[in-house]
């Protein structure tokens, strides 16, 4: 992997600065290609709508004035969960698809290469640079260790939870005869009483937030204290080596 | 036992009821079943060529509600349902007979009926130091559920104790009551959830089972599906303050007196499968969210453990303390905010003192 390996990124930028006829002043290497940052960000606000929709869902709303029928308040807030969840859930089979195509940083959330002795002994640098005490950060042009560790449980794993349980859950109003209780209905062998479907549901979005915490906040500190570009990368695809 | 090999049709038309009535009765029924008109003929045909069905209900780890709304039923009336449709050879809580002439039946049934009859439990059978929570004829009541399940057609599990365990099953389950699914396992089992099941229900399903000689057709977890594919709340009348975003907040309130939704007030109707919002309850009178209080979800796994009946989210307690999963998660969230911000500051010392000792070295070689 050559993430793991400075020497060997240290060749990859050069060759990538080379090929594409970069400056090499600054080494920058484009790793995030267009429909995979596009994801990003669909998959970003689809995420947002369905915290706030599914949260104010499960808890309720202060009760609307009027009639019944002058409102639909709580129709539309659930109508907005599951069009962002249909959202989210045919962007993650696009991502899966991305991650088949696409360059090696595609498939870097859908696995954890512990059988590798370079990941452990940089998962054990990542965890001494956070914790201040290694000096300087390892050159990685994907993601750290540490990174793909949280990518890949609390991302990767809790959204495809999301999507099994959050379809479950939509059976439910869909009925016996749907296409989302042949797929997904099974989920209720595990679980009988849907109300407990229910309640993972809900610590599974729990764990997206504090993920989402960890991601915003790594990404900005990483931006900052490893001198090289996060935030800008996911934007332009391009990561840069600062020093 | 005379009568056991009677036709349903044999019975009424001694009791009196016209051909006319019969066929009636045929349509009804035929259309509450949600069969279609045709059906009326087969259900017809088969109730006067078809010998009644032999039932034997057993009573187990329970509290005889079941039985309680099974004699409440209205459409059709439980007298049809026991005296002329089925053959009840064998109920000890509603039989004439007693002590050994009763016990005397089983067997007799077991033998003459092989593979014909239909095997009711009510209740479960609690199997800790050998089924001795529940004695029943001076046997273990795990017992006679295994030799009489043993050569029964099918079993019908009626009321939450049998398909699931319901309160004798709670935590800790002291007599580890199990439901009848846990204890049989090579017959065909329908299970009739609630606690207890509407009655129309249950001699709904009877009326399928002697009609047709076969079980209604299922759903994944074994129930019949016409009366439990749907949950509460998508027929319940209170259904569209919910989408409107109109709830009841406190017991007294304007919206409880309007009518509004109870899902605030913690009822289960949106993850409780049963036909009370559309058979209702005592001859269709009413049920529990139409009286002003939510659903409980008597028909639903485990509905003793899962918290208060009040409240919508789930009571977690594999953290010792008691909590529902938004005070887990927003803990979570929280200690991830904070150590962030601590780590955050962490850093932010680091540079400054870092800068500082720049500066100062920097003022030195100047």
């Amino acid at each position: 992997m050559l993430d793991k390996m400075p020497r060997a990124v240290t060749t990859r930028i050069g060759n990538d600065a080379a090929r594409r006829d970069r400056s090499v002043e600054r080494d920058v290497v484009y790793l995030y290609e267009e429909p995979l940052r596009l994801w990003h960000w669909v998959n970003a606000a689809a995420i947002l709508v369905l915290g706030i929709t599914g949260y104010v869902i499960g808890t309720g709303i202060p009760s609307m004035p009027g009639e019944a029928n002058d409102n639909f308040l709580f129709g539309y807030l659930r109508f907005a969960h599951f069009f962002a969840g249909y959202v989210l859930a045919i962007g993650f089979l696009l991502r899966i698809y991305l991650a088949l195509v696409g360059n090696s940083h595609a498939r870097q959330i859908f696995y954890v290469p512990i059988w590798r002795r370079c990941f452990w002994s940089a998962l054990w640098h990542a965890v001494r640079w956070y914790a201040f005490l290694a000096a300087e950060p390892k050159k990685h042009v994907g993601h750290n260790p540490l990174a793909q560790l949280a990518m890949f449980f609390m991302f990767t794993l809790t959204t495809t939870f999301m999507i099994v349980t959050g379809f479950a859950l939509y059976a439910q109003g869909s009925g016996n005869d749907s296409w989302q209780d042949e797929l997904f209905g099974w989920v209720f062998a595990i679980w009988p009483n849907s109300q407990d479907v229910h309640t993972w549901h809900r610590l599974g979005m729990w764990v997206i937030v504090c993920f989402a915490l960890l991601h915003i906040y790594a990404a900005v500190w990483e931006d900052i204290m490893s001198r090289r570009s996060i935030i800008s990368s996911i934007i332009s695809g391009e990561r840069e080596f600062r020093d | 036992m005379v009568a056991a090999r009677e036709t349903f049709y044999d019975v009424i038309k001694r009791q009196g009821i016209t051909r006319r009535s019969f066929l009636k009765f045929c349509s009804l029924t035929a259309v509450s079943l949600g069969l279609g008109p045709l059906a009326a003929n087969d259900i017809a045909n088969a109730l006067e060529t078809k010998p009644r069905m032999p039932v034997i209900w057993m009573h187990g780890l329970e509290c005889t509600c079941c039985s309680e709304s099974f004699i409440r039923s209205a459409h059709p009336l439980v007298k049809d349902a026991v005296l002329s449709m089925i053959s009840l050879d064998y109920d000890d809580t509603i039989m004439a007979a007693a002590g050994h002439q009763a016990e005397a039946i089983l067997e007799e049934t077991r033998v003459k009926y092989k593979g014909q009859y239909v095997l009711a439990v009510e209740g479960n059978a609690p199997l800790n130091e050998g089924g001795m929570f529940c004695i029943d004829g001076g046997k273990p009541f795990v017992e006679k559920l295994n030799s009489m399940a043993d050569d029964c057609m099918a079993i019908i599990a009626w009321g939450t104790c049998a398909s699931w365990g319901c309160v004798q099953a709670a935590k800790p389950n002291p007599t580890r009551a199990v439901p009848i699914d846990k204890v049989i396992t090579n017959k065909p089992i329908i299970k009739v959830p609630g606690c207890p099941p509407i009655a129309e229900v249950m001699t709904g399903v009877v009326t399928f089972i002697t009609t047709f000689g076969k079980l209604p057709e299922l759903d994944r977890q074994g129930r019949p599906k016409m009366f439990y594919s749907q949950r509460i709340h998508d027929k319940c009348y209170r259904r569209p303050h919910f989408d409107a975003g109109q709830f009841v907040e406190e017991w007294d309130d304007e919206g409880a007196r309007k009518g509004y939704c109870l899902y605030k007030m913690g009822c289960k109707g949106p993850t409780s499968y049963n036909a009370c919002s559309t058979v209702r309850w005592n001859g269709g009178i009413s049920f529990p969210i139409q009286s002003g209080h939510g659903c409980f979800a008597c028909t639903e796994d485990g509905f003793w453990d899962r918290g208060s009946t009040y409240d919508h989210l789930t009571t977690i307690k594999q953290f010792g303390i008691e909590k529902n999963a938004d005070q887990i998660g927003m803990a979570a969230a929280g200690v991830a905010g904070l150590t962030l911000a601590a780590h955050a500051a962490v850093t932010a010392a680091k540079r400054l003192t870092r800068k500082g000792d720049g500066a100062a070295q920097d003022n030195h070689r100047g």
